[in-house]
């Protein structure tokens, strides 16, 4: 049993727009959501920008009750639920209070740590003898799961309930994963997605590694530059994105909105082994990931209108191009388009795949290709692989049907998912 | 005021049937009348601690479990204080 495998809702909350109707004005006009960051700077950090979502106290008690308000210090969990509810409430479904739980639906919903200040208050109060003072919470909102427990409840969902967790390529892994289950028919539908916590105790790791830029803390909305020639390091940001993804047969069967077709992907690792290490990727896998992401597919390469890429604004960016390059077999002129939300939201880690995820299937129902910023600058070593007009700093309007998406994390881990426009025939 | 409104007020938030708060008296279970989480009745104690200034230990702890225990608890450890 194979079915296909449909997006049928989409949900957002990144710093250039919290909600879906933000984020895709925002993407379509290159608007930066990073700033300068007070706390980063008075913590002493090098890097002193960042993206965080601006959400209001509205929208948050929307999501939330009073109580779970009460003792709330997990930013993960509160992007990851506020991004779910919006993608199944797009896909035009409502949340049920039956005995029975929606035992079709489930979620895979990634992070990469979760309550990190949950955490930091927690330890400050076990270490001040002051254990019993943890109250009930600590334990939901510290676990990596607590997101997905927190999607799985309000929407109670009966199927799956997981958080997966791979650095920099969780979110896409979600989609993949999903996508695998509804595929093999033990899901009707899943709702795939990522968030990451935000904040100092996050990125501090980052600041200390120097891969966060610290050249632009004058210019906040400059400092995001991916494949740019004066690129200096990533932009560190929060966030998350969800999709609903369902079976073709029960999209169609509800009349649902079909956004775009999972056509397949891959997910490997380098192993760490040849070029590869803890944080540098091994091109052989990489390229790989791609060669066999479009082999499960079903397409070749040169059926791919335009990729959406990692890409963070860090010295891989060539490597990355390359390596497409490398796996498609095309370049110069030949090459599809490519670009990067990275340099309107900075890197927000494990969100990063899955807010990308989010703009990629937006450009493929809406027929346009969000422009890169801040790379006017192309780097010498990317345009002699491709052309620049395969970098487009501005939108363009255009039809598309195949997008490949894909991200690299820590670890050296690789995930690549082919997306398709839905057509009905 | 009496102790069975600040009680009221600090159990407010743990419960979602509003009209058996509304009724709340002496003989209220938490658990079976008002349907609180079990997993909350630790952070009940915690916000009863913080607002009467007093600590509860848990053999105290684990008669709270109607609003008559929970007054008589408070009313011991407010006792102790005072003595």
């Amino acid at each position: 049993m194979n079915n296909r495998v449909v997006i049928t809702g989409l949900g957002i909350v990144s710093s250039n727009g919290i909600n879906l109707t933000q984020f895709k004005e925002a993407i379509k006009n290159g608007v930066s959501g990073i700033r300068y960051d007070q706390q980063l700077e008075a913590l002493k950090f090098s890097c002193q920008i960042s993206g965080k979502p601006d959400l209001t106290d509205e929208i948050i008690q929307a999501a939330f009750t009073e109580l779970e308000l009460k003792s709330l210090e997990s930013t993960a969990i509160v992007y990851g639920v506020i991004a779910a509810l919006e993608a199944w409430k797009d896909a035009g479904l409502s949340i049920e209070n039956n005995e029975d739980p929606d035992w079709e639906s489930g979620t895979i919903f990634g992070t990469g740590t979760s309550g990190i200040d949950k955490i930091r208050s927690s330890i400050y109060k076990v270490d001040d003898l002051q254990v019993r003072r943890l109250g009930s919470t600590a334990v939901a909102q510290t676990m990596a799961s607590g997101v997905s427990a927190f999607i799985g409840g309000k929407l109670g969902l009966g199927n799956q309930i997981t958080t997966n967790s791979s650095a920099c390529t969780t979110g896409t892994e979600s989609v993949l994963m999903a996508y695998e289950r509804i595929k093999s028919g033990q899901a009707t539908r899943m709702l795939a997605g990522s968030s990451t916590d935000s904040g100092p105790y996050i990125w501090g790791g980052f600041d200390a590694m120097r891969v966060c830029t610290n050249k632009h803390n004058h210019e906040p909305e400059k400092g995001s530059r991916p494949m740019s020639a004066s690129a200096s390091g990533f932009v560190p940001s929060s966030g998350a994105g969800a999709l609903v993804l369902e079976s073709l047969e029960s999209a169609l069967k509800r009349g649902a909105k079909i956004y775009a077709e999972v056509l397949g992907g891959n997910v490997n690792s380098g192993g760490q082994r040849g070029l590869g290490t803890m944080t540098a990727p091994n091109p052989v896998a990489v390229q790989r990931c791609i060669t066999d992401a479009i082999k499960n597919a079903g397409i070749t390469s040169k059926d791919i209108d335009v990729i959406n890429g990692h890409l963070t604004a860090t010295s891989k960016d060539s490597l990355e191009i390359e390596n497409w390059s490398k796996a498609l077999n095309r370049s110069g002129k030949d090459f599809p388009y490519i670009n990067s939300l990275k340099g309107m939201i900075g890197h927000p880690l494990s969100a990063a795949g899955s807010m990308e995820c989010v703009a990629s299937v937006l450009q493929l129902a809406d027929d346009f290709i969000f422009p890169n910023i801040n790379c006017e600058d192309l780097h010498p070593e990317i345009k002699n692989i491709i052309d620049p007009d395969c970098i487009p700093t501005k939108l363009i309007n255009k039809e598309l049907t195949i997008l490949a998406k894909a991200n690299f994390g820590f670890g050296d881990v690789n995930a690549c998912v082919i997306f398709k426009k839905f057509k009905k025939q | 005021m009496p102790i069975i409104n600040d009680l009221k007020e600090i159990i407010t938030p743990y419960v979602d049937d509003k009209t058996a708060l509304e009724n709340i008296t002496e003989d209220t279970d938490f658990l079976t009348d008002l349907k609180i989480n079990s997993a909350n009745l630790v952070d009940i104690v915690l916000d009863i601690e913080e607002k009467f200034g007093i600590t509860i230990d848990d053999a105290s702890m684990n008669k709270m479990l109607t609003v008559k225990a929970t007054i008589a608890v408070i009313e011991e450890k407010q006792a102790e204080n005072a003595g």
